[in-house]
């Protein structure tokens, strides 16, 4: 953790010096401590950006989670449905954020709606992979046991399957919850008035890059804070998993 | 429902992916009367764990038959589920069978006690030592009311006084019951102390090279006159000279 500020605040340095160095417009490229100040000037906007954000987000994962766990058991108790349903899950990942955006806005309005789907749509695939993996990699000798107690296919699943899926399932949240931050950005500029990727948006024209800048900096924090509460809420919950040091 | 298990001419090959077929178990026969501790010796890798997988209806055998009521196997690595704590590894038979989690873990409680794990009960498998996750292991596959328990090299992970030991509460906890016992083991000494019957294997294909009956109740002492000579008997049909 100690190490990870130093890095940062190293690179903070770099990035300062060669603002300074270069004598690069700030339009451009601002400086740390122009991103600094227009955090604190800006201070309302993101705050009020970050709150629009954090809760599409917050919805979005939600769904992805409960749509994900449903699939994953799906897929996973059925051979038909693992050849029918899992390729075009996969195929769905390929096509781009905009692509779809501008269709959600047309359908969805633009309210919190699309943002919720998109954010659902791009956390969904981590998550189930996530699970469907730690599904497969039951070990099979539990599973054999299992089976000598005569436990029926649901019963295995619920009593055997299910919890050793869920180390997978929160590595798989965790890993989406930061790609969706940018899948709540892309939702949000393609159709929206609030949240931080509006903001963004909004400020690049005007040449407030500071601002946006800014804005991008309580993105990274927002993931970052999401990533460590489901870290921790791993080596809370599972500690049997013991997260190796690099991860905590 | 069958009564003891009785395998009639069992053979096993194992299909593997890019690799020729390999033949386990060749042309195998045996018959487990009620009641009785049948030790299974072998060389490693001869077929013994496939045995008692084929046993307990888990392989379907290449050709032959098997008959069995439902056997509850304990596999060679003991497992247990990382996620819960003792008493709830311990409950997973009766569960498995659709005992309520209470009841369940009721009852599961009462074994740990007479193994002397009652301080542990809250523990998971991790914090548990090796023989301990054993033992628990062990109540887990008695603690399922199957008339058969299949046992694969259930004490590997004790020294040699924990053995003794698990040993005679071994066949305490079976003595109140009068179940069969399939147990595999690769301490021939062991087995002339466990068993009823010790039936030897012959390195893979394994056939079925010889069989030692044993008198008196067990666990016999290691020293006695019968274990040691079964134990020679063993061996050497192992191909081994004590
Ligand atoms: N899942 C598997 N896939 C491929 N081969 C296997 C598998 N399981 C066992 N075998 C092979 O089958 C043979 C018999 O294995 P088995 O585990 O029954 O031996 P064993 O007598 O129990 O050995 P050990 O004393 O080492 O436990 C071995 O040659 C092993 O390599
Ligand atoms: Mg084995």
């Amino acid at each position: 953790m100690i190490r990870g500020l130093l890095v940062i605040a190293a690179l903070l340095g770099l990035w300062e010096l060669y603002c300074v160095l270069s004598g690069v417009d700030q339009l451009v490229l601002p400086s740390p401590t122009d991103v600094g100040h227009a955090l604190w000037t800006d201070r309302g906007i993101l705050w009020s950006a970050l709150l629009v954000t954090a809760g599409e987000l917050l919805l979005g994962l939600s769904v992805a989670l409960v749509v994900a766990i449903a699939a994953a058991i799906g897929i996973h108790l059925s051979r038909s449905l693992r050849n029918s349903v899992y390729p075009v899950l996969v195929a769905s990942q390929t096509v781009p954020i905009p692509v779809i955006a501008s269709l959600l806005v047309v359908w969805l309005g633009y309210d919190t709606g699309p943002k919720v789907v998109i954010v659902a749509l791009v956390a969904f695939f981590p998550v189930v992979v996530g699970i469907l993996d730690g599904l497969a990699g039951i070990d099979p000798e539990l599973d054999l046991v299992a089976r000598s107690f005569g436990a029926p296919r649901l019963r295995r699943f619920r009593l055997v399957e299910a919890p050793a899926a869920l180390p997978g399932a929160l590595t798989g949240l965790r890993i989406a919850v930061v790609i969706s931050v940018i899948g709540a950005v892309f939702a949000e500029q393609a159709g929206g008035d609030s949240g931080l990727g509006f903001v963004i948006q909004q400020a690049l024209p005007q040449l407030l890059t500071a601002r946006a800048y800014a804005a991008v900096v309580v993105l990274s924090a927002l993931a970052l804070a999401a990533f460590l509460l489901l870290t921790a809420v791993q080596t809370r919950l599972l500690p049997w998993t013991r997260l190796r040091q690099s991860e905590q | 429902m069958v009564s003891t298990l009785e395998l009639t001419d069992v053979s096993f090959t194992r299909q593997r992916r890019g690799a020729q077929p390999l033949a386990v178990l060749d042309r195998i026969s045996l018959k487990l009367e009620p009641g009785e501790t049948l030790a299974l010796v072998g060389p490693n890798g001869c077929g013994k764990s496939t045995l008692l997988e084929l046993a307990c209806g888990l392989l379907t055998p290449t050709s032959g038959t098997v008959q069995a009521p439902p056997i509850a196997l304990m596999p060679q690595r003991g497992l247990l589920m990382p996620w819960a704590n003792a008493v709830d590894n311990a409950a997973l038979a009766l569960r498995a069978e659709g005992v309520s989690r209470t009841a369940a873990r009721e009852r599961a409680r009462d074994w740990l006690v007479r193994l002397g794990m009652s301080e542990f009960e809250d523990a998971r498998p991790h914090e548990l030592s090796g023989g301990m996750r054993q033992r628990l292991a062990l109540a887990r596959t008695l603690l399922a009311g199957r008339p058969i328990v299949a046992l694969d090299e259930p004490f590997a992970a004790l020294d040699a006084i924990s053995r003794i030991e698990a040993a005679r509460w071994l066949t305490s906890a079976l003595g109140e019951s009068d179940r069969s016992v399939l147990l595999v083991t690769h301490d021939v000494e062991e087995a002339a102390v466990l068993a009823d019957r010790v039936v030897v294997l012959s390195p893979r294909p394994a056939t079925l090279v010889a069989q030692v009956r044993l008198a008196g109740s067990v666990p016999r002492l290691r020293t006695s006159p019968e274990v040691l000579a079964a134990r020679e008997a063993i061996l050497s049909a192992l191909g081994v000279s004590g």
